[in-house]
């Protein structure tokens, strides 16, 4: 007999004991472990999702303020370019404005300078001038400057129009018959007495001489009364010779 | 030569016996049961996790992707019963390779009660899972002159289950005792490893019959509705 019921009775049992044992043992707490494991994945991916969902929307905040923080660094960058070209524009006016005005000072002063450089040489040559004529009247015809001068102021004097002659009357009687007689040097007695009698017979009246000297007011000899005037005086002489020196010094332009 | 590990009695008290069908039975559920303990005793629920456990996971999940692939859209309540029944029969044709083991497959007292056991299991599910006058109706679809050849069904099917586990174990058995006695050494390995096969498949077939009927019976009433 291949059955025997003793044995389908006990193996029956024991297969159900099998079962109950194995789902109590194998299937439940595999089948747990997986669920736990789906529901731990679940959630991790879950959270993956929120996070990537966090990241994109912090990333897209990120380039937006990336952007905002771009053009306003760019608008800055402008406004500071403007802001520094028109300060550029300014200090390069200011500079050149002083350039201008230490030009124009420079130039004042060069001016200033020259011109009492002429006058200092326009003196000096005066003085050599009136040195040589003294020491070559003197050499030559036992003469002083002093009364050469005169005689050419005489000469002068004497040849002076009817008409010029007229209004210098005229205006010596209008100055009570002062007459001003100026020169570079003091003039001797004598030559006061001389030219007193000059004055007297060429403009007919009796008047009242005033000598004055000074080197630096004219050079050589003048006469002045009420507003007029006439003088002989080497400033003709000395402006040729100062214009040869200043066309030999001045070098050639290009 | 014993034709079935019935005829292997160890001690006997009346009709009470110890053979080697129910030691062998023994010491296969102590295995699997003592194996099963030491293996889920310190299961990880995190991501990283035992070769036993992925083993048993793989067992596990594989067979109840089995289970839903026959019909079965919820395994979890048919696992238990279906999954000891692959992994007894399995464990039993595995054990083949060691000498002198006689697998209780082999009696077709141990298949006959397999097959009992999925002749009473099939009416439960579907009694539980549709109520038990939807289920008996099912015996009368599609008309009432069904029913006795519906009744005969089950009970062919249930024989055929028992025998053709027995049969094929059995023969298996057989078949390494002869060549054993007559071409010790060669032949018997490559039976044994062909044995190895044959076990594996006929597991598989039992599973999968049992799985089969048992969604049949869960699925009836919603049958008519799917043809």
């Amino acid at each position: 007999m291949l059955i025997d019921w003793f044995t389908v009775i006990a193996q029956t049992l024991n297969f159900l004991i099998l079962v109950w044992l194995l789902k109590r043992f194998l299937y439940q707490p595999i089948l747990d472990a997986i669920d736990a494991r789906e529901k731990r994945i679940a959630d991790e991916l879950a959270a993956a999702a929120t996070k990537q969902q966090q990241a994109v929307k912090q990333r897209d905040d990120f380039q937006q303020k990336n952007a905002e923080f771009d053009q306003k660094r760019q608008a800055l960058l402008q406004q500071a370019t403007a802001a520094a070209e028109t300060e550029r524009q300014r200090l390069l006016k200011a500079a050149q404005h002083s350039a201008d005005e230490l030009a124009a000072q420079r130039q004042l002063s060069l001016q200033l300078e020259q011109q009492a450089l002429q006058q200092q040489l326009r003196e000096q040559t005066q003085q050599q001038v009136f040195a040589i004529a003294r020491k070559t009247l003197s050499d030559l015809s036992n003469k002083t400057l002093e009364s050469a001068m005169v005689a050419m102021f005489m000469q002068k004097l004497n040849n002076l129009p009817d008409d010029a002659k007229a209004v210098l009357t005229a205006s010596i009687k209008k100055a009570d018959n002062v007459v001003c007689i100026s020169s570079t040097f003091a003039l001797s007695d004598n030559e006061h007495a001389t030219l007193q009698q000059a004055v007297n017979s060429s403009f007919a009246l009796a008047a009242t001489l005033r000598f004055e000297s000074s080197d630096k007011a004219i050079a050589g000899i003048a006469l002045s009364a009420g507003g007029q005037r006439i003088a002989w005086t080497i400033d003709a002489y000395l402006s040729a010779l100062e214009k040869t020196i200043t066309q030999r010094v001045t070098p050639p332009s290009c | 030569m014993n034709l079935s590990p019935d005829q292997i009695i160890f001690w006997q008290y009346g009709v009470v016996k110890l053979n080697a069908t129910l030691l062998y039975t023994w010491t296969l559920m102590l295995v699997l049961v003592l194996g099963s303990w030491l293996i889920t005793r310190q299961l990880s629920h995190t991501l990283s996790r035992s070769r036993w456990q992925n083993m048993l996971e793989i067992i596990v999940t594989t067979l109840e992707q089995q289970i839903r692939e026959v019909g079965l859209a919820e395994p979890r309540p048919y696992l238990g019963f279906l999954a000891s029944l692959f992994l007894f029969v399995a464990i039993a044709s595995l054990a083949t390779i060691i000498p002198f083991y006689e697998p209780p497959t082999g009696s077709l007292s141990t298949t006959a009660a397999l097959a009992v056991c999925v002749f009473i299991a099939v009416p439960m599910f579907g009694i539980q899972q549709q109520g038990l006058l939807a289920y008996l109706k099912a015996y009368t679809e599609p008309t009432i002159i069904m029913l006795p050849f519906n009744l005969i069904s089950e009970l062919s099917r249930t024989l055929a289950l028992a025998v053709r586990l027995f049969g094929n174990m059995m023969s298996g058995a057989m078949i390494i005792a002869i060549l054993v006695s007559i071409t010790p050494f060669i032949f018997p390995v490559v039976i044994t490893l062909l044995g190895l096969l044959t076990g594996m498949v006929q597991a598989y077939i039992f599973f999968i019959l049992a799985a089969v009927y048992i969604a049949a019976a869960t699925r009836v009433s919603t049958a008519p509705q799917d043809t």
